[in-house]
């Protein structure tokens, strides 16, 4: 148990993981969903698991943007890089995910010009330096970072830059929630709501979630106490008798979001009627593209995109694991064919990824020693 | 770039009010405050950042336990940090 060697307020953590226990009732069992991969992330690196009794289960969720890209859109962004004069730029978290063509990496060495970038800003102004080329920036992730695009969509409108434009993948939070409560495989009761996310949308877009399916959700910070507290919360739910949306992470993360970073979405972008993801398929409402107004900004009205649909490797689970149907080492290519070094699926790529959480920070080997020993 | 990462206002830009240098990681940079609207900034507050852009305003607490588990979780925090050094937007 590495957390309770290396984290300073392991006193802490005992006294809430024995209050997490006093708060099970006996023979029940507990299953809670962590939306958001950056919680994925803490809790497998502080080995958080061994601190909960054996009656809870975390199973992980979609929140993390890499992993939910469908292969289909990673071959429309390669399209688009292979155009004439394109310099496609994108964060460094999507150069190793796999497209039908491989990955970004492949595509550059195949000869097309695509850089990571740290900011949609750097990639406005790379457009800046480069008049004679189209700049496209390949936009991905939830609510966190929608607002970035957003902006730098309308700095580039002030500047009247015409060598720039966003291939949007931006996905909501909200519908991909209401498809996993959907779903008829999974039961759970109830969720740790987003970080990020929530800044800017609040807490309040999660009440249907407590009104429609009574279910209880906490919204949590991403340091190990955060996470125990937010699960303790849950079970104080539970065990009142309550169903309520609550915020753990009020130190971040206030109830009504962030409301100058909304209003820059809903000015920019509007809902597409649907959108594809991993593992969750087609959901309705759950992704962002440019709104008319702001056309010529979008690379989707400017390029030829393909717009095929890929179907995953059949060899590759992600789908199983974003819906929190297996555990990741459970998957059939887990550490063998598939690794963070050769990602045959997008959970192993990201960092936030559950698959490569597990694999970076050996709860898989730990697990499998633990359960040969038994 | 899910990463939110606590950065000290340094500076606030007269010119271009969206703008503003921090210190972020041992290095100075100029990120866009555009988004905290109506949240009055000045040289010494903290915000956490995304993607060049700062998202809300933390307390100085807040911002030391943020940097603390960042610190913790190792190769993404460091590359994140890597690829904001490497930027300079504006």
């Amino acid at each position: 148990m590495r957390f309770v060697d290396e984290y300073r307020d392991a006193a802490k953590a005992q006294a809430l993981a024995a209050e997490i226990a006093s708060r099970c009732e006996p023979g029940r069992h507990y299953k809670f969903m962590e939306v958001c991969g950056g919680h994925t992330h803490t809790i497998y690196k502080h080995g958080l698991e061994d601190y909960l009794p054996e009656t809870v289960t975390l199973v992980h969720g979609p929140g993390c943007p890499v992993c939910v890209i469908p292969m289909g859109r990673i071959d429309d962004a390669m399209a688009i890089a292979e155009q004439p004069d394109v310099i496609l730029t994108t964060f460094g978290d999507m150069m190793r995910v796999p497209g039908g063509h491989g990955s970004f990496f492949d595509a550059r060495a195949r000869g097309a010009d695509i850089r990571m970038v740290y900011s949609p800003l750097d990639a406005l102004r790379i457009a800046r330096d480069n008049p004679g080329r189209r700049i496209v920036f390949l936009a991905i992730g939830f609510e966190t970072t929608a607002p970035s695009t957003a902006m730098t969509v309308l700095r580039a409108e002030r500047e009247a830059l015409e060598n720039f434009s966003v291939f949007c993948n931006h996905v909501t939070i909200v519908p991909a929630l209401k498809a996993i409560l959907d779903s008829p495989d999974l039961r759970l009761d109830g969720f740790l709501g987003p970080g990020h996310v929530s800044t800017v949308i609040g807490c309040r877009p999660y009440e249907f979630v407590a009104r429609q399916y009574g279910r209880p959700i906490v919204t949590a910070g991403f340091e190990p106490l955060d996470i125990l507290q937010a699960i303790a919360m849950l079970l104080d739910q539970l065990g009142d008798g309550r169903v309520e949306v609550e915020n753990q992470y009020r130190r971040v993360v206030p109830w009504d979001g962030n409301p100058k970073a909304l209003r820059v979405i809903g000015e920019v972008m509007e809902l597409r009627p649907y959108f594809e993801w991993r593992g969750l398929g087609f959901i309705s409402h759950s992704a962002l593209r440019l709104r008319d107004a702001y056309a010529r900004f979008d690379a989707e009205a400017i390029f030829d995109v393909p717009g095929h649909r890929v179907a995953d490797p059949k060899a590759c689970q992600c789908g199983e694991v974003l819906k929190g149907a297996i555990k990741p080492w459970e998957c059939k290519v887990f550490g063998t064919a598939c690794t963070p070094e050769t990602p045959i699926g997008t959970c192993m790529v990201s960092s936030e990824g559950a698959c490569a959480a597990y694999y970076n920070f050996g709860r898989f080997t730990r697990t499998r020693v633990r359960s040969s020993a038994q | 770039m899910c990463l939110g990462i606590p950065g000290e206002i340094v500076e606030l830009n007269g010119d271009e009010p969206d703008l503003a240098s921090v210190a972020v990681g041992g290095v100075r940079r100029m990120i866009n405050i555009g988004l905290l609207e109506g949240e009055p900034l000045a040289p010494g507050d903290w915000v956490l950042i995304h993607v060049g852009f700062a998202l809300s305003k933390i307390d100085e607490r807040e911002a030391a336990d943020a940097l603390e588990f960042l610190e913790s979780i190792g190769q993404a925090y460091a590359d994140e940090l890597d690829a904001l050094r490497a930027a300079a937007p504006e």
